[in-house]
């Protein structure tokens, strides 16, 4: 394997496959914790964390897994990477492991990781699968980061616990409430949407003026 | 019975899984463009979560907490029991009533990765729910799961016939007309 094929892999998933904008996996964190930018980080990071390892362990564990039952084989890997990742947080950072609270062992039903194991890790070699883990991983987080730091900054005025409002800004409660999770969520699909198509269409009109020439 | 009752108004609408607690979102975005298929994937889930809500607390409370292991064997305990149970309720269907199996047959696999399974299964555990009214609590969710998605289907059967700027079409359209909805449900949270 090239470098240069690894660093496509990890692009892949923070552009052209991102999890949260291009393929919609992952919906329920995404909208759940998205109120404030550091639950959007912490969830993206602890995401990363158990889809990289378990990416890792599937991949390596690809030949010894039998066809059939590998659906059970990937839930018993996924939710002991979780369980880590839970018991870590309670002892190293109980504020935040309270904010996700039931969200964190949800992330054994992330559709995110069952996708990856099944259409990656488990055709894949293990340094091809921990970078593809580690792309849809940051892919997730800067989707959540972005998405909970535009929600906290209208909900609250603050990014990061951080004012960055002016003083006088009065908060708008709907932004973090779950209808508002909804609704920003898709008018950032909306804008996304929106940038790819013009860059795609961008592209278009370059190849053709090069045909032309 | 006032208890019971709370349970499940709660579960049905006022903590709605969809719109309040945002849990079974991809079935709820995946499989809502026609309110048939959106109606057979909330029986499924009914049938499901209300099974898995017994099984669950039989687990926590005959195995896992006398052992000493709730800690951390809890999550591996309770997804491998939804698993399992998704593919006993498969084979038990598919012997004994073969219409019910043809009704729900499509949905059942793709139920063990639906977030509200496992979801209730740790509601019940963190509110300390006894068995009743862990069960109880199962069923009024998955109703109120079941109405969310057959109520969003037939918006969006409408949606799809409508004249949308072309880049509302698909999901961000369908996420804001969520959003409204999931706003309306909020009406209902001063009702216990």
């Amino acid at each position: 394997m090239s470098k240069k094929s690894l660093g496509k892999i990890f692009m892949n998933g923070i552009i052209d496959e991102n999890p949260t904008f291009r393929l919609l996996l992952g919906m329920c964190p995404t909208l759940a914790i998205s109120t404030a930018a550091t639950n959007g980080l912490g969830m993206g990071l602890a995401a990363t964390f158990v889809l990289v390892f378990s990416n890792l362990v599937i991949s390596l564990l690809r030949k010894v897994i039998p066809e059939k039952v590998r659906i059970p084989s990937f839930v018993v890997v996924i939710a002991s990477f979780v369980t880590m990742i839970d018991l870590l947080l309670k002892a190293f950072i109980p504020s935040l492991s309270e904010s996700l609270g039931m969200y964190i062992p949800l992330i054994v039903v992330n559709c995110i990781i069952f996708a990856r194991a099944e259409s990656f890790a488990f055709k894949n070699g293990p340094i091809e699968s921990i970078f593809d883990g580690l792309g849809m991983g940051l892919g997730f987080t800067i989707a959540l980061t972005i998405l909970s730091a535009i929600r906290e900054c209208i909900g609250a005025g603050t990014i990061f616990g951080m004012q960055v409002m002016p003083a006088n800004y009065q908060p708008m409660a709907f932004a973090v409430m779950p209808s508002g999770g909804f609704i920003f969520l898709g008018v950032l699909l909306l804008i996304v949407n929106g940038l790819m198509s013009y860059v795609e269409k961008r592209k278009k009109e370059k190849e053709e003026e090069e045909m032309m020439l | 019975m006032i208890d019971i009752m709370k349970i499940v108004i709660g579960g049905v609408l006022v903590n709605n899984f969809i719109m309040s607690k945002f849990l079974g979102i991809c079935p709820f975005l995946g499989v809502s463009k026609k309110s048939g298929t959106a109606f057979g994937m909330g029986m499924a889930v009914t049938f499901v979560m209300t099974i898995a809500s017994f099984f669950t607390w039989l687990i926590e409370h005959y195995i896992l907490i006398p052992l000493g292991l709730n800690a951390f064997m809890q999550t591996i305990a309770f997804i491998l029991v939804i698993a399992s149970l998704v593919q006993i309720v498969e084979l038990v269907l598919k012997k004994l009533s073969r219409s019910l199996y043809q009704a729900l047959g499509v949905y059942l696999p793709l139920i063990t990765t639906n977030c509200a399974v496992l979801g209730v299964a740790l509601l019940n555990s963190t509110e300390g729910y006894t068995l009743v009214q862990s069960v109880v609590n199962g069923f009024g969710s998955a109703i109120g799961f079941t109405l969310a998605i057959v109520l969003f289907a037939f918006i969006r059967e409408r949606l799809a016939t409508s004249n949308m700027p072309k880049w509302m079409e698909g999901f961000p359209g369908a996420l804001i007309a969520a959003g409204l909805m999931s706003l309306a449900f909020q009406g209902f949270s001063g009702l216990i």
